[in-house]
């Protein structure tokens, strides 16, 4: 077990992988009866120190439908200079570059602890980031001027020579031409038109150039259509900051009883037109700073009747959001081209209504772009938040990588059935790709417009072995990742990673299989199933498949006696993923009770790229204690944890809370923290928050701060989360020191594993 | 024999210019005098004869002349010096503040208004006796004009000697006022001017003041002042008719008078009555409105009336023995009249018309001589030439025989003359004040300068009527076929001299108006019941005074606050609109203008770019203001395009200008709101780096499309942003090609010239336009377009805005920065500062019995009563056309009034009301005798332009001959006195109807020259448009100076010459004005010296042709001719373009199609074929 765990922990920090099983069945019959499926999350550009990029070009496997990469896994000939690809088994010639391989003097490649390995190569001009600020003006005047400072702010931030640019817009678009000296000039549009990417770049003159690409070169073409609208950095620093100094919010009236006339969706559609028609296949984002819904034009998503109120879950349920359909169909059709353009849109929302994210989410799913919701752009959430974005490694780089492709091989035995994660299918097919599709499917390439360090992608297989071929024993599939990159630096990398787990026979083998059963992964890759799901699905049915996927891997893996409840049993691989299942339930991933559609989809919208640790508190938020009693300790997401002489803090990724027991709360009240002798109190005030600062201050992106005490109405974020092991339902547990009660009528963890038991052990199912 | 002696006295008058006067008097007294047309004939000869000129009264003074031949000397001698003495005197007095307060007393402030009548008194006072003479005084106050006569008088008198009949017409009118000031006014004026010292001085006032205003009056005058005097209406009537008769026959004329007296007698006949209907309406009216003594106005009104009639029949005569000569003749006589006060005042009167064309004579005199024998004669001559007006036939042939001379030539000479028309009217009616106090009166022509004073009816600078004097009938206006129009120019701008309209408030409840047809309170609103209701002037209906306005009578009826409220005695005045007159009830914002420049490369490669900037800079502080207000409300906005237009944010509290680019040109829309229309003084450093760096931001465009359509809909989209009204300036260079809606094509095609296709060319390519124009109507949004075309750019179709929304085009073609820099700055000042009102509606109400039923401009009408502008300008006029609905009466006359509801520059909502007085006449000669020539010109050059847009030129031009034929076969027929069949008789009022006619036909829109463009053409379409009259005249016969003749030392310009190639002389300079070119001629045979004193070039053939400005050059002769040129310029509301031309150099051919009067190169007819033409027509009718 213990070999497992460090086997799975070692691999993660190596490759940033985890799969689901780790011993993988052999047969594609027995693969389906694990219930869980063959997958893993993958995290392609996990940070690692030790890991010096080569500078030279990948080798790769010449039969055309492999172009596998060298890797520790293939066999090599170092006397013939020959090395068979483990994927297509082509035996290939090395490059002459590779003349002096031997044993002892092998390519990093080929060494077992470059599993992943980063490439660097040369392929066309390095184009320089660019990052196009999408600008609401129709804010109050303290949001603008909060923004105003942030963007100027962030201009210091950006690498000198990134190309900037900047749009805003209200009820009108206005598009900012950033090289005028002695005038301010901007391209308008207005705000209620659709127009297209061509009629966009004919509109800003950005056809003429076309004309002239034949007879210039290319270069000179990208200088050209960028001296407008998208300028170095260093260029126009004091310009761009006294123009963002001079931004006025939406001058037109917006009379009472109106929403300000907000043209987020045709705002976006020139943005993404801007750069398609300039800098296509270029690192590029789009920072979309909102203040409010989209009011006209297309992308609407609400009236500017203030008595209208925007869409909630229940107008939906009842088909009665009259704007959502071709809304999202706007924002899809956006993300899809932008998407396919290699660039990203980020949708930083502020505002204490709704948004439109839910309408708005594609654009930022598809193209890898960060979603941001607060509530209001004069907080330290947005304003560290956006900071953020731009954090630097300890390289000095930027977290950010652009236009990636991510390609997947596999060996033979097994098939891709799909991806989950902030990306859009290329649509390639292949020998390794799956008929049957999880997630976005029928490919074995998929475009991230936009990486950071702890985006993860789940990525799903199907075992196609036949069960009667049998693998050689000692077999072992490997599966290999390519992700091709702009690099923070502009550099194009290349970075590799193979790896390979060992066949097994689930009828004769099943309990290595078991043990190596990745619980966490996954309950994360079942999650992000499940989330994936939801978005199309009814939340009941989803709710009922996870049900019944619980209860089959339970019948499965679970020691029982049949119909016996009571002799339940499981074993220590699989003995948590009930209770993750158990809390996914309750998540505001799936649960859309008590959350706007908007802040639904911002959830899933970080459940499906973060990486497994982070996915993990999500669903099963982390609760530690601080008491006289003893160190901190994490104790159990359980009401039974609320006690008046503790403090808890609480991680729930979107929120950190800190809550003080009826007790705690009392003293501080008194202000014993203030007086000398109780200083140890002081300290014990003092830890959480401490705690707390260290989540945030690495937290992407800044969780909600919240700090409240036993019987205030904030606690309910707390009370919300913890499982109701006491309600009112089951008074006996009062007068017992055992945690508060919560008001709810959800079952509680005990409940629902006397359930699971008993469907599991029954004989009937 | 009346020739010789008319050549005699012709040439002595001559000086006076009893042509001119004779003209104007003719012109006038017909109009007149129409009611007496006796009277009138007798006016005319009057004029022309001794008088002429000073009978010039002209309608008057026809009639006058004949009074003025029954009594004309003393007459003569009376008046004059009385005249003189009571102009200076009601000059001085001419505060005119005090309105007409009844005429006793109130006469000073009245006299204004009175003052002619005044003069009439003064002369008939004189005439009369001292009290006439004294009310008139009274009434005078207008005489303050005059005032500076009597020093002139002595020379006026000459023309006065003529002037007995103006004197008699001024008599008339003075008796008219006398009448009512006579009992009461005359005490005070009297002395005053009574004083005598100032006599002749005040005939000369007089002759001025009579010409213009006093024709009436001269006509009554004439005789009246005798009659008048006496009050002897009826005898005066008798004796004018006899005297008409005798003078006319007593005069050479004799012969020649029986025809054209016939000719005239009858209308005098039938005039007699009109005129007594006339003369007491138009006495009584006055007498009435103006100090209430309705008696002797009759009496005079009578008189006169009679007189005229007289004359009128025996200018005919004269003009008639000798068809041009005639009035030569007649002028000639005129000569004679001062000696034979009767003889004159016939000859005059008939010549009026003649006379005039003896005017010229003077010159001519030899020809005319000969000419007034014919004039006898010319009955005979009369067919082959159809030219005399009423006695036009060429003198010659009249003499010669009539048969043969007809077709073989007609003497240039003999046929009506415009030159001698227009200097017989400035030299009668220039000098006094025309008061408008009086029903009917003609006003003087508008070549003539005269003061205004506003007495009850509206200036003529903001009305003028085709005729004065309109049928009772339907009957008899189809009959006639003589439209009835009202050529309207509600901003006209007045001379500094005259008041502007006063602003009344009538408070909350807005202006007082009639319960049924909402006509405005105005003058003619009879009070009843104490005061407590008044009856409606247009409708009859009666309305309850609402208590705040309530006020008690006086014992005449007549309101107790009557000179306290303009509405009540005043022709043209403004209200405060409430918010009920607004869009939405709400108060307007002060309106805006937004600069829209094209920065095409065409545009900025001739530098037009940079020029428009730099004159906005300093351009922008002479924002148009209203009264003493410092700054002006006026917000501007900057707008510069090519395919895409670019908004420039200016608010003040912006360290440097905002541009804002709207490519979306399919679906324009203003992309700011706060900061595009600023207050100038505020973001004026903005304002100035804008201006400063849109030159350099476009230098190195290569964009040559532009788009134009969008611009407008930007402009109106602006203002209807700032919920304002405004004006749009757009500075555009070439044909709309790119793509965006009111994209355009070329579609200029030569061949359809002459085909029935041709129409299209004046036809805008799409409709697309109309329907922006109306939107811009609908938001207030007027648009003002200067284009700089070098190719064809489809005015036709970008004019279509800017016509329906009341703005103005402006077109440069080829423009280049040295020559056309300051053509296009002068204009565009001129544009941008000039007076204007917005998002205006125009309503024209009548009295029951007519209707206006066509109307004709820049405006755009939804309805079809009201006229539309989103802006109207000072310059802006237009046409109104009358038809009868019903019948109208003589004793109420017709009245009109024009209701203009606006938005003043400074954003405050006002209605400006023009109300205007006609006489109704049952007799046809009466309407002949009213008529106003260059009005119907006016009316007949748009009428036609407007044809071309739905028929074949040919058809239009067709039209206008066959009506006009009509017009002169209605009078042949029915008021000319029976003559034969070959002779051409024309009205007086009318003679100049063919020769202005044929000018209209040969324009370029009608029949086009092989080097006028499809875009001039339409162009001029619609420039003429909404042209006064004013304009239009000078338009059509471009006046033509002698510049050697040019005084150095004075400030009088040479007398003009006739447009004919033969008239000008190879050794001299002339200068040739047509409202938009000015020409300087240069003979080949020009002395060096002169040369080198306005070229500064030492020989012909080194004067540049290229030159656009002539050169300053420090010597007398330079100085004068270019202060001539800016005088010029200043009074065309349009900076004309300079072009010099050599004689047998290339531009000479551009210069001769303005020579109108010859043969044109594109076929044009020139004035004696015309004539001829006219006159077979006309004969073919009869027949």
């Amino acid at each position: 077990m213990a070999t497992y765990l460090e086997f799975i922990q070692q691999n993660e920090e190596r490759d940033g992988v985890r799969f689901s099983w780790n011993v993988w069945p052999s047969s594609r019959l027995e693969a389906t009866r694990m219930v869980v499926p063959l997958a893993c999350l993958l995290t392609p550009l996990k940070e690692r120190l030790d890991l010096p990029p080569v500078q030279y070009e990948p080798v790769l496997c010449s039969r055309p439908t492999c172009k596998a990469v060298l890797n520790p896994l293939c066999q090599v000939d170092y006397r013939a200079k020959l090395w068979a690809c483990n994927f297509c088994f082509q035996r290939n010639q090395f490059p002459p570059a590779y003349a002096g391989i031997s044993e002892v003097n092998q390519p990093a490649e080929l060494m077992p602890q470059f599993s992943t390995i980063e490439y660097i190569v040369q392929r066309g001009s390095p184009t320089p980031l660019i990052f196009l600020y999408v600008v609401d003006t129709c804010l109050e005047e303290e949001d603008l001027q909060a923004l105003k400072e942030s963007l100027q702010m962030s201009l210091s931030l950006l690498p000198p020579d990134a190309l900037v640019g900047l749009i805003t817009f209200g009820r009108m678009v206005q598009v900012h031409e950033l090289s005028c000296e002695g005038i301010s000039k901007s391209y308008v549009f207005r705000g209620t038109k659709d127009l297209t990417a061509k009629q966009i770049q004919d509109m800003l003159g950005l056809t003429r150039q076309d004309l002239c690409k034949h007879r210039n070169n290319h270069l000179f073409l990208a200088v050209c259509n960028s001296c407008r609208f998208l300028q170095p950095v260093h260029k126009i620093d004091m310009n761009l900051t006294d123009l963002l100094g001079e931004l006025q919010r939406d001058p037109w009236p917006v009379t009472q009883g109106k929403r300000p006339l907000r043209s987020t969706g045709v705002a976006l559609s020139i943005a993404v037109g801007l750069l398609e028609g300039t800098f296509p296949n270029t690192g590029a984002r789009v920072m979309l700073f909102t203040g409010g819904p989209p009011t006209q034009g297309p992308g609407m998503v609400v009236g500017d009747e203030l008595k209208t109120p925007i869409r909630s879950w229940h107008d939906i349920e009842k088909d009665n959001a009259r704007f959502m359909k071709k809304a999202t169909k706007h924002y899809e059709v956006l993300a899809n081209r932008t998407a396919a353009n290699g660039h990203c849109i980020d949708i930083y929302a502020c505002a204490l209504d709704q948004t439109g994210l839910l309408e708005m989410k594609c654009c930022a799913n598809l193209t890898g772009g960060h979603m941001v919701m607060g509530d209001s752009f004069n907080t330290s959430l947005f304003k560290q938040t956006f900071q953020r974005v731009f954090s630097k490694d300890f390289n000095g780089q930027f977290r950010m990588a652009f236009g990636a492709t991510l390609e997947v091989k596999t060996s033979r035995e097994l098939k891709i059935s799909g991806a989950i994660g902030p990306c859009v299918s290329l649509n390639a097919k292949g020998p390794c790709v799956s008929e049957s599709e999880l997630g976005i499917g029928g490919t074995c390439q998929w475009k991230i417009c936009s990486l950071d360090p702890s985006s993860t992608l789940a990525i799903y297989f199907e075992v196609v072995n036949q069960h009667n071929a049998p693998i050689p024993q000692g077999g072992r599939g490997a599966v290999q990742f390519v992700s091709q990159y702009q690099h923070s630096s502009t550099q194009r990398r290349i970075r590799v990673t193979t790896i390979a787990r060992n066949w097994a026979d689930a009828q004769s083998q099943l309990q290595h299989i078991e043990a190596a059963f990745d619980q966490e992964a996954a309950a994360v890759l079942m999650a992000r199933l499940g989330v994936y799901r939801a978005e199309s699905e009814e939340g009941p049915d989803v709710l009922r498949w996870l049900d019944r996927q619980l209860i089959r891997l339970c019948q499965k893996f679970g020691q029982y006696n049949k119909d016996d409840p009571n002799s339940f049993r499981l074993s220590d691989s699989f003995s948590l993923y009930p209770q993750f299942m158990f809390h996914l339930r309750r998540s505001p991933f799936l649960q859309v009770f008590n959350n706007s559609p908007d802040e639904s989809s911002y959830y899933r919208h970080h459940f499906a790229r973060q990486d497994l640790t982070q996915s993990l508190i999500m669903i099963q938020p982390i609760l530690y204690s601080y008491s006289f009693s003893g160190p901190p300790e994490p104790v159990l997401l359980d009401s039974s944890s609320i006690l008046a002489d503790r403090i808890l803090l609480m991680d729930t990724f979107f929120q950190i809370v800190i809550y003080l027991g009826e007790t705690i709360a009392q003293w501080q009240k008194a202000g014993y923290q203030d007086m000398p002798e109780y200083e140890n109190f002081r300290h014990l005030l003092q830890a959480p928050l401490d705690d707390a600062q260290e989540i945030l201050q690495t937290r992407f992106p800044m969780p909600r701060y919240i700090n409240t005490e036993h019987g205030s109405s904030q606690a309910r974020f707390l009370l919300s989360k913890v499982n109701p092991s006491q309600t009112h339902n089951n008074l006996y547990a009062w007068g017992q020191e055992s945690g508060s009660p919560i008001l709810t009528d959800d079952v509680s963890l005990q409940v629902f594993m006397d359930h699971l038991k008993k469907l599991a052990v029954s004989s009937a199912s | 024999m009346s020739v010789n002696q008319q050549a005699h006295t012709g040439l002595p008058y001559g000086q006076p210019q009893p042509g001119y006067q004779g003209y104007q008097q003719s012109g006038y007294g017909g109009q007149q005098m129409p009611a007496v047309h006796h009277s009138q004939y007798g006016a005319y000869n009057g004029p022309m004869p001794g008088y002429q000129q000073p009978a010039p009264p002209p309608g008057y003074f026809p009639s006058l002349g004949f009074p003025s031949k029954g009594s004309p000397v003393c007459l003569n001698s009376d008046t004059p010096i009385l005249a003189p003495n009571f102009i200076g005197a009601l000059r001085a007095p001419p505060p005119s503040g005090a309105p007409p307060p009844t005429s006793g007393a109130p006469v000073p402030a009245g006299q204004p208004v009175y003052s002619q009548f005044g003069q009439g008194d003064v002369q008939n006072g004189i005439g009369a006796s001292a009290v006439q003479m004294q009310r008139p005084s009274a009434s005078q106050p207008f005489i303050p004009g005059t005032a500076p006569t009597p020093v002139s008088q002595p020379a006026t008198f000459q023309q006065y000697g003529p002037p007995p009949t103006s004197a008699q017409q001024l008599t008339n009118h003075m008796a008219g006022m006398q009448i009512g000031t006579s009992s009461s006014a005359p005490p005070p004026a009297g002395l005053g001017y009574g004083s005598s010292t100032s006599v002749p001085s005040a005939s000369g006032s007089f002759t001025a003041t009579g010409s213009g205003h006093y024709t009436p009056y001269s006509s009554s005058q004439g005789p009246p002042p005798v009659n008048v005097s006496h009050g002897l209406p009826p005898t005066s009537l008798s004796p004018n008719l006899s005297l008409g008769q005798p003078a006319f026959s007593g005069p050479p004329m004799s012969a020649q008078h029986p025809p054209q007296a016939s000719g005239f007698v009858s209308p005098p006949c039938s005039t007699g009555i009109g005129p007594s209907s006339y003369p007491s309406t138009t006495g009584a009216p006055r007498p009435s409105t103006m100090q209430g003594s309705p008696l002797p106005g009759h009496a005079l009104t009578g008189l006169p009336t009679s007189q005229p009639n007289h004359v009128s029949s025996p200018p005919p005569h004269p003009a008639m023995s000798g068809p041009p000569p005639g009035p030569p003749v007649l002028g000639l006589q005129g000569p004679p009249p001062p000696t034979h006060p009767s003889p004159s005042g016939y000859q005059m009167q008939q010549n009026g018309s003649f006379g005039q064309v003896r005017g010229p004579q003077p010159n001519y005199g030899g020809s005319y001589p000969g000419t007034p024998n014919y004039g006898s004669q010319p009955a005979p001559p009369p067919p082959p030439k159809r030219l005399d007006p009423d006695s036009i036939p060429s003198p010659q042939l009249s003499e010669l025989p009539p048969q043969q001379k007809p077709r073989h030539r007609i003497d240039p000479d003999a046929i009506p003359s415009p030159i001698q028309v227009i200097e017989d009217d400035r030299n009668n009616r220039g000098s006094e004040p025309f008061i408008t106090g009086v029903r009917g009166q003609v006003p003087p022509l508008v070549t003539t300068n005269f003061l205004v004073k506003d007495q009850g009816n509206a200036s003529p600078r903001y009305i003028r009527c085709t005729s004065y004097n309109i049928p009772c009938t339907s009957d008899m206006a189809k009959q006639s076929q003589v439209p009835l129009a009202a050529v309207i120019k509600p901003l006209a701008t007045l001379p500094t001299d005259e008041t502007p309209p006063y602003l009344v408030d009538h408070g909350e409840p807005g202006p007082i108006r009639c319960n049924r047809c909402k006509a405005y309170m105005c003058p003619f609103m009879q009070f009843i019941e104490g005061g407590r209701r008044f009856q409606c002037c247009f409708c009859s209906c009666v309305t309850e005074v609402p208590p705040h306005y309530f006020q008690h009578l006086d014992h005449t009826g007549r309101r107790v606050d009557f000179y306290d409220r303009p509405e009540l005695s005043l022709g043209s005045y403004e209200f405060l609109a409430t918010a009920s007159y607004c869009k939405n009830n709400k108060f307007p914002n002060p309106p805006a203008f937004i600069f829209m420049i094209d920065v095409s490369y065409n545009a900025v490669k001739s530098g037009l770019v940079r020029l428009i900037c730099e004159e906005l800079k300093s351009l922008l502080d002479y924002l148009p203001r209203e009264g003493s207000i410092e700054e002006s409300a006026i917000r501007v906005g900057f707008v510069t395009y090519n395919k895409v237009l670019h908004f420039y944010n200016v608010k003040s509290s912006l360290a440097q200008p905002q541009m804002m680019v709207v490519s979306d040109v399919a679906d324009m829309f203003v992309p700011l709101l706060d900061g595009f229309l600023v207050n100038v003084n505020e973001s004026r450093t903005v304002i100035v780096s804008l201006l400063d760096q849109i030159p350099e931001m476009f230098a190195d465009t290569r964009e040559t499309e532009t788009v134009f359509a969008p611009v407008i809909q930007a402009g109106m989209e602006a203002l209807k942003a700032a919920e304002c009204a405004g004006k749009l300036f757009i500075f555009h260079t070439s044909l709309p090609i790119a793509e965006a809606p009111g994209k355009l094509k070329n579609r200029d095609d030569r061949k359809l010239i002459n085909t029935d296709k041709e129409k299209t060319l004046f036809q805008p390519q799409t409709s697309f336009y109309s329907n922006l124009a109306k939107d811009c109507v609908a938001q207030g949004c007027c648009v003002d377009l200067f284009l700089f075309p070098n190719q064809y750019l489809d005015v036709a179709t970008l004019g279509v805005v800017p016509y329906q929304t009341g703005g103005s085009i402006y077109k440069y073609a080829y423009f280049q920065l040295e020559t056309d820099q300051e053509r296009f700055l002068n204009d565009l000042r001129r544009d941008v500062q000039k007076e204007v009102g917005f998002d205006a509606v125009m309503r024209v109400r009548t009295s029951t019995g007519i209707r206006a039923t066509d109307f004709f401009g820049a405006f755009y009408m939804s309805n079809t009563t009201d006229v539309e502008l989103a802006g109207l300008d000072c310059d802006k006029t237009i046409t109104v056309e009358f038809k009868h609905d019903d019948k109208l009466s003589e004793d109420s006359g017709a009245l009109l009034q024009c209701a203009l509801l606006y938005t003043s520059c400074a954003g405050q909502r006002r209605l400006r009301i023009h109300n205007l007085s006609l006489n109704c006449c049952t007799q046809l000669a009466d309407l002949y005798r009213n008529c106003e020539t260059d009005t119907l010109i006016n009316y007949l050059a748009k009428f036609a332009y407007r044809g071309v847009l739905n028929n074949p030129v040919k058809t239009v031009r067709d039209t206008l001959i066959n009506q006009c034929a009509q017009i002169l076969a209605c009078y042949r027929k029915n008021c000319a006195s029976p003559s034969s069949a070959g002779q051409l008789i024309l009205p007086e009022c009318m003679k100049l109807l063919p020769v202005y006619l044929n000018c209209v036909l040969k324009s370029d829109v009608l029949q086009p020259g092989a080097d006028v463009t499809t875009d001039d053409r339409a162009y001029i379409r619609q420039l003429v448009s909404s042209m006064d009259v004013a304009e239009t005249n000078v338009f059509f016969y471009p006046r033509l100076l002698p510049l050697s003749k040019v005084d150095i030392d004075s400030d009088t310009l040479p007398a003009a010459i006739r447009n004919s190639e033969e008239r000008l002389s190879k050794g001299d300079l002339y200068l040739l004005e047509n409202g938009l070119n000015i020409f300087v001629w240069v003979g080949v045979n020009v002395q060096q010296s002169l040369i080198q004193n306005l070229f500064g070039v030492s020989s012909f053939s080194s004067i540049s042709s290229t030159l656009s400005t002539l050169p300053v050059l420090e010597n007398s002769f330079s100085k004068r001719v270019r202060s001539i040129i800016d005088m010029f310029q200043s009074q065309r509301s349009r900076y004309m373009k300079l072009i010099i031309v050599k004689q047998e150099d290339k531009l000479e051919m551009l210069f001769k199609h303005f020579l109108v009067e010859d043969k044109s190169m594109s076929g044009g007819a020139s004035y004696v074929d015309f004539l001829c033409h006219m006159h077979k027509e006309i004969r073919q009718l009869l027949s």
